[in-house]
């Protein structure tokens, strides 16, 4: 039987970390991440794990030592947030052109400046170029599902990349919630070994990781590393079939939330796809055709997948919680519409940014962009494409 | 792609995406050997076998592993490693090495 459990985000990671028992934890504190190591080096500390717990000077260490540990064949987590990502940089494309399933719990956070401690997802939509897959959760259900399932993926012979799992800073992280935890047994069967047949500490067959490439190779490898990202969607959807089996949770590529006859409909990523549930709820009680579809594998992008379920739409609002200064929207407005470009009776589509750093979003909010799509379905003008929401004029 | 071994001979300029290392992974130890890294150099040196007490001191001294020895006596230098630097020169006590431009 499932366990019963009332967790905080950053809980159900550390649980779920606990019922993995990777090799090594190297991880460095930082808001509203900090939490995840704390908890687990608890763990450690209490023989609760077999875990080695570093504690190192700065996420660039940290990540460096988790290449270290998944090249030499061992399971390798830590979590970081907002500039303790940007410290990582480096390390995330070395990471991920080495081919190593290291999983990165990421509490989004937004990015300085100003400096912020709360939510928004720059940190992490920054880094959607690296190489890494990206899973986002809803909530700490998802946040705990996602954590177990990272491993899985990222270790497929066909995959071989690191994992983010992100979660929202505070609002998932420290919030508690229901959770319904799967048995320490079922999660062991479910994960399995580790077992590279390439790694460096293996006496019998000696290898060199991580050499350096010039032109003649470099685009060889990288476009090993495209494939094994496009390789990686697929086993993405097997493996949540299989975890399905143990834990009665489905998951995909997206959640489509009452899409089916929907006219007007939000893309959205995390923990505000709770609140814009609750507002197509209302809105559907006064029979609008209103519904949403939540991204939860932002790496790699649904790009076909998201283009069919858009299909029937007459209007669509993209909501990026990230800035990309791009001057014409955020990272997920420019893949979306992207998706939709050349299907046939594309809908129209607008972008809005919103909740940067913290930015409250509530169901006054959603329903405002749900009532922008109607004006742009009624008078045919999309208007200004790139949009701030509940932001002070 | 499985995460198979890859023989280095199929490391070469015209193998595809596909048939070359996952990840760049050298897969065999002491492959250096296999790469002609002394296609080009400034400085050569030449041995004068006559001259020579095969001490041996030059041969850890090069940073290349050019010098090879065979039933305890050196050879002629590694040209697919040698790189010109002189070392070798700088410490044979016996004038066996000298260091020159190199004709091409």
């Amino acid at each position: 039987m499932a366990i019963r459990d009332r967790l905080s985000g950053n809980e159900a990671v550390a649980h779920a970390l606990k019922q993995i028992g990777p090799d090594v934890m190297a991880a460095f504190p930082i808001t509203p991440s900090t939490e995840i190591p704390q908890y687990f080096s608890a763990y450690a500390s209490n023989g609760e794990v077999d875990t080695e717990f570093v504690a190192v000077e700065s996420e660039h260490s940290a990540l460096s030592a988790c290449v270290g540990v998944a090249a030499s064949g061992g399971r390798a987590v830590t979590a970081t947030s907002s500039c303790g990502l940007a410290l990582m940089w480096e390390m995330l494309y070395v990471a991920s052109s080495m081919r190593l399933p290291i999983v990165l719990a990421v509490v989004n956070r937004a990015l300085t400046g100003p400096i912020n401690i709360n939510n928004d997802h720059s940190d992490s939509m920054g880094a959607r170029d690296s190489g890494w897959i990206q899973l986002y959760a809803e909530n700490n259900q998802e946040v705990y599902d996602n954590t177990i399932m990272a491993y899985r993926i990222g270790e497929h012979p066909d995959v071989k990349l690191p994992v983010m799992a992100c979660q929202d800073g505070f609002i998932t992280s420290h919030g508690i919630e229901n959770i319904e935890l799967l048995e320490s047994d079922k999660v062991t069967s479910f994960i399995g070994t580790f077992n590279p047949d390439v790694r460096l500490l293996n006496p019998k067959h000696p290898v060199s990781m991580g050499p350096y490439s010039n032109a003649s190779y470099y685009m060889e490898w990288k476009c090993q590393q495209a494939y094994a990202m496009k390789q990686a969607k697929q086993v993405i959807l097997d493996i949540s079939k299989e975890y399905a089996n143990i834990s009665g949770r489905e998951y995909g590529l997206f959640e489509e939330y009452k899409m089916e006859d929907a006219e007007r409909a939000i893309v959205i990523i995390g923990s505000s796809a709770g609140t814009a549930k609750a507002t197509v709820d209302s809105l559907r009680e006064k029979g609008e055709k209103v519904g949403l579809i939540k991204i939860r594998v932002f790496r790699p992008f649904p790009m076909d997948e998201l283009a069919k379920a858009l299909g029937h739409v007459k209007a669509v609002a993209v909501m990026d919680k990230a800035e990309s200064f791009s001057a014409c929207g955020g990272p997920l407005f420019a893949e979306t519409r992207s998706a939709c470009y050349g299907i046939p009776n594309a809908p129209k589509m607008i972008n809005y940014v919103y909740g940067l750093g913290g930015r409250d979003v509530h169901v006054g909010c959603i329903a405002h962009v749900y009532s922008d799509l109607e004006k742009i379905i009624k008078t045919g003008d999309i208007g200004e494409t790139y949009r701030h929401l509940s932001v002070r004029e | 792609m499985k995460n198979d071994y890859v023989p280095i001979a199929n490391f070469n300029e015209l193998a595809g995406w596909k048939e070359i290392f996952p990840a760049g992974a050298v897969c065999e130890g002491g492959t250096a050997q296999l790469f002609n890294t002394g296609d080009w150099r400034t400085m050569i040196p030449s041995y004068a076998e006559e001259k020579c007490k095969h001490c041996m001191l030059c041969v850890p001294a090069c940073p290349d592993a050019s010098i090879p020895i065979k039933d305890g006596k050196r050879q002629d230098f590694d040209f697919k490693h040698c790189k010109g630097c002189g070392v070798c020169y700088k410490v044979c006590p016996f004038g066996a090495i000298t260091l020159g431009k190199e004709d091409k």
